[in-house]
């Protein structure tokens, strides 16, 4: 056992040497070999992997984007998945500038100071952060922020199912006032009540009698919890569900029992081939591709991108004809239309009520603080200006309408 | 028809150390060949180049070795309040637990205190914390054990839930921005709270408190009064009452150690290394260390390799599953299968097989 003891003791002396040698050599490793500026070399950092309907649709769009313009997986671009908001995704992040990237995109809302902090290290490197909400007033050159008028996606999917509700009401299997939906949400968090509020308006505008109930997980990825909440929701008479979570949990619950559902981030129709309608979603890749031009050109990455249906960054699925009322498609094409002349707004004030007023004016918390103060009026021209003074949603009012069975802060 | 078994098991305690190190490192090697012949009819991919790629992301520049002695710090940390427990016969499984707390109390003084206190005092506050919220979280089933003898195996895995949905309400009443669910980087722009670094590394001061650590509880648990009466009242309690240990108070004495060093644990993941508070901020290292403290037979030492060894395949997985493309769950079965042939080795130096003699199948 003495010898035994000794060989432990070298171990243990060697871990201690590459310490120190891994303290001398800290930042030898940057080369700034994005000087050049012609050539790309991107990395993608994502909370989960493809089996979360949210960081697939990041991945995929990543991939077109860059084989679009000739990178190579594993050589001048690189996906890391099951990165957790922590520490871990500042290391990521700073491992990816040292493979040579000079621009790396996160995806999860988490992971937004890990990658500030990485940024502040090498500002040379171009990071983007997908859903945050600090890029405006943190005043780094190199740090950006993006998202996309998803509500105005949300409501065309609202559009969708008011006409179904609108066809279940003609069919006489149920009656005005039972045209009740269900929403699976996250959290309780801005992006989640832009979303919910914005399909909600979008049913509305086609079936004014709808009402909605919501319940919230209080994770963005739970499966179990995902598909309970949907269970519990079309038990208590909701008739088609949505979902605002990244899991397959709430479209599967929907396909066992007959519901219809509208799902987000992707078509779900391969699994739910009777109860799918339609799914809204943000396409990434209009957004990768900016940013890869600006590297390659050299000009600044904009600090806080808003893609629009126009950039083709909010785009929904095909409609599943199986599932969705006759001539689902054709109005939502007519909405899509007036929204992007602007004859449409989605959170138009004369809308809707809250606590049975008109929302005249309303001061949001644009600028991240602990106190969750606000400090930007954000009604404008008649409606709520929505990702107008920053990309990511700040709609966070509880509209007449919608009953929250739970809560999730 | 007094057939004698093809074969049959013996225990063998005495094997010799060099004999048991060939055997590890055939299974080892086994591993590797299975791993290899696994990957190339899955992916294709040339199985040396995927091991060279798992040693690159490991050691390819000095932030992957920093973040390994990162890691492997964290988790040494966490096993090392294991093993005292666990050579007591005490089946902590409350580690996480543990240690979440320890990372509350420290989230908690550097978010409340954080602008009130100057840097060195709220450190040592968020210390005292720290520890005294691991201590509390294993003090009170090793009490239960002491005095109700319940079943510790239970109430310390209980805790760990309690301590997650503790953690879960504090992120909601911190979280930035309002209903997000998290809190973010802890005083981010004035750094109150975190760990300085020294010799130019974040994870320094993480490095040494983990290796100073190393060594007390090895000279704890080989040549102290302490020491040898949780040994004896983990070979045998009636034993230890017989020659005068007073059990319970070496149960609850143990504990505190095993909560108190969790504590540290989660101070060091708040104040030196992840600067926030989730629920996953222990990652299920209180359960990854039991297998490294089981694995290194209780000795602190060992458990630098069994760290080692555990750290390296997980980084080494993320590394391959980004290089290739390859989901995540590719590097999880390369780690299974490494693990499994590990563990499996240790069956082979604990017993010895024996095959019938063919001579005397004849007669």
């Amino acid at each position: 056992m003495k010898s035994f003891k000794k060989v432990l003791a070298v171990v243990l002396s060697v871990i201690m040497v590459c310490g120190l040698l891994a303290a001398c050599g800290g930042g030898a490793a940057n080369t700034g070999k994005g000087d050049d500026g012609a050539k790309v070399v991107a990395g993608l950092i994502c909370l989960h992997d493809e089996n979360s309907t949210y960081d697939a649709n990041f991945i995929k769009a990543f991939k077109e984007a860059c084989e679009s313009i000739g990178l190579k997986e594993g050589e001048t671009y690189f996906v890391t998945t099951g990165v957790p908001e922590g520490q871990e995704c500042y290391e990521e992040a700073c491992n990816m500038a040292e493979r040579g990237c000079n621009v790396v995109f996160a995806d999860s809302f988490g992971h937004e100071d890990y990658m500030i902090e990485a940024a502040k290290e090498y500002p040379d490197v171009q990071f983007c952060h997908a859903t945050g909400t600090k890029a405006h007033t943190e005043g780094l050159d190199n740090y950006h922020n993006a998202f996309a008028d998803i509500f105005q996606g949300r409501f065309l999917a609202g559009v969708a199912a008011g006409m179904k509700l609108n066809e279940m009401i003609e069919a006489g299997e149920i009656t005005a006032d039972k045209a009740v939906m269900g929403y699976v949400g996250a959290f309780t968090y801005a992006e989640v009540i832009s979303g919910y509020t914005s399909f909600y308006l979008g049913a509305k505008y086609m079936c004014p009698s709808v009402t909605m109930k919501v319940t919230f997980t209080g994770s963005w990825y739970d499966e179990t919890k995902e598909k309970e909440g949907a269970q519990s929701l079309i038990s208590s008479g909701c008739v088609l569900i949505s979902q605002h979570a990244d899991s397959m949990g709430a479209p599967t619950a929907c396909e066992t029992a007959g519901v219809p559902d509208i799902s987000y981030n992707g078509s779900t129709v391969d699994s739910c081939p009777n109860t799918f309608i339609v799914s809204s979603r943000i396409d990434w890749a209009p957004y990768y591709k900016y940013c890869f031009d600006c590297v390659k050109n050299a000009t600044a990455i904009d600090t806080d991108w808003t893609g629009t249906i126009e950039t083709g960054s909010v785009v929904l699925t095909d409609v599943n004809e199986k599932a969705a009322a006759a001539g689902t498609a054709d109005k939502i094409a007519e909405v899509s239309k007036a929204i992007q002349d602007g004859s449409l707004q989605v959170f138009d004030t004369t809308t809707f009520t809250v606590g049975g007023k008109a929302l005249d004016s309303y001061m949001a918390d644009v600028d991240t603080d602990p106190a969750y103060e606000g400090d930007t009026e954000v009604i404008e021209n008649g409606a709520f200006q929505e990702s107008k003074f920053r990309s990511a949603p700040y709609f966070d009012v509880q509209i007449d309408g919608i009953e929250l069975l739970d809560t999730a802060f | 028809m007094n057939k004698e078994p093809l074969f049959h098991i013996t225990r063998n305690s005495n094997i010799k150390w060099y004999k048991a190190w060939i055997i590890r490192a055939i299974a080892i090697i086994l591993a590797l060949i299975l791993c290899g012949i696994i990957t190339s009819m899955t992916t294709g991919l040339n199985p040396i180049g995927v091991y060279g790629t798992m040693i690159d992301g490991v050691f390819g520049t000095s932030r992957r070795i920093w973040m390994l002695l990162q890691n492997m710090a964290i988790l040494l940390c966490i096993s090392l309040a294991l093993a005292p427990a666990f050579k007591m016969k005490f089946w902590n499984l409350g580690g996480d637990g543990q240690s979440l707390m320890g990372a509350l109390g420290a989230a908690a003084v550097m978010i409340l205190l954080g602008d009130r206190l100057p840097s060195g005092l709220l450190i040592i506050v968020m210390i005292v914390v720290s520890i005294l919220c691991g201590i509390i979280w294993a003090v009170i089933p090793a009490f239960f054990k002491a005095v109700f003898n319940t079943n510790e195996t239970l109430f310390t895995l209980m805790m760990n839930y309690v301590a997650i949905q503790l953690v879960a309400f504090f992120v909601i009443v911190w979280e930035v921005p309002r209903g997000s669910g998290k809190i973010g980087i802890i005083n981010q722009n004035t750094q109150a709270g975190w760990f300085p670094s020294l010799f130019g590394s974040k994870y320094m001061i993480n490095l040494l408190v983990v290796i100073i650590l190393t060594v007390l509880i090895y000279v704890y648990m080989n040549y102290t009064k302490h020491g040898y009466e949780l040994a004896v009242v983990g070979e045998s309690e009636a034993t230890a009452k017989y020659v005068g240990i007073k059990t319970k108070r070496v149960v609850i004495r143990t504990m505190v150690l095993s909560g108190a060093l969790c504590g540290i644990a989660g101070l060091l993941l708040v104040g030196g290394s992840e600067h926030t508070l989730t629920t996953t901020l222990v990652d299920g290292r209180g359960f990854t260390g039991v297998m490294v403290a089981w694995l290194a037979k209780f000795n602190p030492l060992v458990m630098i390799l069994t760290t080692f060894l555990l750290v390296f395949l997980d980084r080494g997985a993320t590394e391959i599953t980004t290089i290739y493309g390859l989901n995540d769950s590719f590097g999880a079965i390369i780690t299974g299968i490494i693990l499994f042939f590990i563990l499996g080795s240790e069956f082979f130096l604990n017993y010895r097989i024996a095959f019938r003699k063919s001579g005397k199948e004849a007669a």
